[in-house]
């Protein structure tokens, strides 16, 4: 199977770690991923701020480096659901316009495949345990997008059950957002810190050393105000934690 | 709309006094996260909620599309039932119709029941300024009322108040109004509840004529539904002779039929009752003579920017809203922003996808309402019409950052871009061109990278708002591409040229793989120096 991985502007400019994790643990489980050098950004930072057709360059590129895939996958639930979920929806909305089919037609064949990281884990390969090992208590935020656009259910923290020495412990109001909402960080600045806060709070209260999530985008807000805090948790990305093994373990 | 809002401040800065106010976010915390796991556990009891939540959505949809055709149906059927029907185009038309049928009887007071649609023209401020006394009878709008307050929910108004500050507000003002408060109130709730009894008691049995909204209006039959839970709307519209229901037109259901969806899906998501406690139905004034109930009934139907919302394609879902404040209820970002700072009767992610489109985008509020959310997508989960709030939230921030054509009084309009938003504009632009050219984003990448050491910990301008709350994350040695390329996908790994570790630990306070930890830098602090240290 040829698969591609989308790794998301934010990852590759910020959190490279997560893009070497994904290699590591999809290559440990015998997949054969590659990085296509052309990928740059889904759009959906454009599209959500309301410049949705700055977005369709971006959409169509994607399209354009990706299509000759089987499957894409991404350690961003929301970049995984601007793909799934908003792709569909540019081209209906350009179909609206009067602009044609074009757009729905050029974006329609990387939809169905592209997949989440966790999703590609349990659905596609079929593993939940994936080996790996990391001995820690660990406590994981379901981010939105992933939650109630992908609906990626219970399958993270199946995941993460299975890791060899982690203590996963429930996060209380674990579906409620962070706060994080890209732009709306930095537009609502007051109510972002809030949740955010309050998501932290609860985070640390659980005892855990560890927040785990599978959205750096999440993580970055998070874990800043984390930092901010003064807390004594990390923010780690799921993705490090299954690539975490005994050998080669992630501190 | 009520002239009461105007002027509002912008959504983010109407919320920084929410925030920090302590009692306030106490309030609503309790309040809503209470009523949150109730309606869930109250939806998750009914087997078909997901066909039920489409059959809400199919109803309301059709209505829509024909909604020329049930308006002019539903006066015929009021009218028949010896009802009459005043049309209004906006508040103001509305406001003269309602103030000139209560001065046609003669009197000077009035009852309501808890209604929006009033609410949102601003009756009670017409009536008054017409020697008109409007008084609420619901309990939390009597709060609000006494309290010269503002709502700041749908369905609690008074969600903002907790009990010692209604029972002060009773003591103090209740006689201003009528009835006084008995001595030595408490804030018991029992003891509250008989105190705004006794209060309205006299108002039921004294008032002439009653003012109501309606949940539903039913085409076919002409029958009017008001759906509460205190029975103060039950006395209103059964007990004065004159009955005036200022009413949306979205409200409209084809038949009677078409309620059994409503009626099952309204009380679980608002208020997560199994069945609702007083659902007054009427029809027209036919069977006064032998029956209780008005003997003169007026039908105000109230446009106010519906049949512009419903021009657009996406927006118009919004009015498919059957005002069951779940969306509220659930919502993070009402939760600490409070109702008022929606700058609108209608609060919350409903009001912030309602309001810049019955007012347009025009004045600072409405047009910073749809970046009010973080798009976290619970409203669209749990609304019982299936509106999907962020779609449309994101549809108005387009409209909002780029202008485009709207329509306004029924004329199709062109839109200019909002003020503020040149730089956001530019940004876009300049991303999007980095994005479709990848070879120059690299270089960006690479030049951020490189110049690592001298990027601050706190940003000035417009990044303040991120740094003032979090750290900013510390950028690696390499992006990720350079890595892939460099080390052929990880095949031949080896050390990174400035340092042996490609990623140098995270300002948020991630783990690296040298285990440093770079969280919880002071303020103002430089990444410059030690960055590497430890290595
Ligand atoms: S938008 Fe939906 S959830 Fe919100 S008040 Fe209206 S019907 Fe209820």
């Amino acid at each position: 199977m040829r698969v591609a991985l989308f790794l998301t502007c934010v990852n590759d400019t910020l959190y490279p770690d997560t893009g070497r994790a994904v290699v590591k643990l999809l290559t440990r489980l015998g997949v054969d991923v590659d990085f296509p050098m052309d990928q740059t950004c889904c759009g959906q930072a454009h599209y959500n701020t309301g410049y949705r057709h700055q977005a369709e360059p971006l959409a169509r590129k994607f399209s354009d480096v990706f299509g000759g895939y089987e499957a894409i996958v991404t350690p961003s639930g929301s970049c995984g659901a601007m793909v799934r979920e908003l792709y569909p929806r540019m081209g209906e909305r350009a179909r609206a316009e009067g602009r044609g089919d074009t757009l729905a037609r050029t974006l329609a064949p990387v939809v169905p495949k592209t997949y989440e990281l966790t999703e590609f884990l349990v659905d596609v390969l079929g593993v939940t345990d994936v080996g790996a090992y990391y001995p820690h208590k660990v406590t994981y935020h379901p981010t939105c997008h992933g939650l109630r656009g992908l609906g990626l259910g219970e399958r993270p923290r199946r995941l993460l059950q299975a890791v060899k020495g982690l203590e996963l412990v429930e996060l209380p109001g674990a579906e409620e957002c962070c706060g994080f909402g890209g732009t709306f960080a930095v537009k609502n600045p007051d109510v972002s810190a809030a949740m955010g806060r309050d998501k932290v709070r609860s985070a640390e209260s659980t005892g855990a050393e560890v927040l785990c999530a599978a959205d750096n985008s999440c993580l970055m807000h998070i874990g800043g105000t984390m930092a901010r805090l003064r807390t004594g948790m990390r923010p780690v990305h799921i993705a490090e934690i299954l690539a975490s093994t005994e050998e080669e373990p992630l501190v | 709309m009520s002239g009461t809002f105007v002027g509002m401040p912008a959504f983010p800065k109407a919320a920084h006094e929410a925030v920090h106010n302590a009692t306030l976010r106490g309030n609503l915390r309790h309040a809503t996260h209470t009523i949150r796991a109730k309606r869930e556990k109250a939806v998750l009891e009914v087997s078909d909620w997901a066909e039920l939540r489409e059959a809400g959505k199919r109803i309301k949809d059709h209505t829509l599309r024909h909604l020329d055709r049930y308006l002019v149906q539903l006066e015929e059927s009021v009218t028949a039932a010896g009802g009459t029907v005043h049309w209004a185009a906006d508040a103001d038309e509305a406001n003269r119709i309602v103030t000139y049928l209560v001065k046609a009887t003669g009197e000077t007071e009035v009852v309501k029941v808890k209604s929006m649609a009033t609410q949102e023209i601003g009756l009670n401020e017409a009536l008054e300024a017409e020697g008109i006394r409007a008084y609420e009878t619901d309990l939390a709008e009597l709060i609000v009322q006494l309290g010269k307050d503002r709502p700041s929910h749908i369905l609690v108004p008074a969600i903002h108040r907790n009990r010692g500050e209604i029972r002060d507000i009773f003591a103090k003002e209740m006689s201003e109004w009528g009835r006084p408060a008995p001595d030595g109130l408490t804030d018991t709730p029992a003891e509250l509840a008989e105190a705004a009894r006794l209060h309205l008691r006299e108002k039921f049995l004294r008032a002439k004529v009653g003012i109501s909204g309606a949940n539903f209006m039913v085409a076919d039959t002409g029958t009017l539904v008001v759906v509460e839970s205190e029975g103060n709307g039950r006395m209103c519209l059964t007990l004065p002779e004159t009955l005036i229901s200022v009413v949306g037109i979205e409200k409209i259901v084809p038949t009677w039929q078409d309620l059994e969806v409503f009626l099952q899906t309204l009380p679980r998501s608002s208020t997560a009752e199994r069945m609702n406690p007083y659902t007054s139905m009427w029809t027209g004034t036919t069977d006064s003579g032998t029956a209780d109930g008005p003997s003169t009934f007026h039908l105000v139907l109230i446009d106010n920017g519906r049949t512009d919302t419903l021009a657009d394609e996406v927006g118009r879902q919004a009015l498919r809203c059957i005002r069951c404040s779940a969306c509220l209820n659930v919502c993070p970002v009402y939760e600490r922003a409070g109702g008022h700072a929606y700058g609108s009767v209608y609060p919350g992610p409903i009001g912030a996808i309602l309001s810049p489109q019955l007012r347009g985008t025009g004045s600072e509020i409405d047009a910073s309402l749809p970046y009010a959310s973080s798009l976290c997508g619970a409203c669209y989960e749990v609304c019982p019409v299936a509106i999907d709030i962020p779609e449309v939230l994101v549809h108005l921030r387009e409209r909002v950052a780029q202008g485009g054509q709207v329509t306004e009084k029924g004329a199709k309009v062109v839109l200019k871009p909002a003020k503020g938003h040149a730089a956001e504009r530019a940004a876009m632009r300049a991303a999007g061109w980095a994005f479709t050219h990848p070879a120059a984003l690299r270089t960006g990448q690479r030049l951020a990278s490189r110049t690592r050491r001298f990027h601050p910990r706190t940003l000035p301008g417009p990044g303040m708002a991120w740094s003032a709350s979090r750290a900013l994350p510390t950028l690696p040695a390499e992006p990720f591409r350079d890595w892939w390329q460099r080390t052929n996908g990880g095949r031949t790994e080896q050390g990174v040229a400035d340092g042996g570790r490609a990623d140098g630990g995270h300002a948020d306070g991630r783990p690296s793989p040298s285990g440093r930890d770079g969280g919880g830098r002071a303020n103002g602090e430089w990444a410059g120096g030690g960055e590497d240290s430890g290595k």
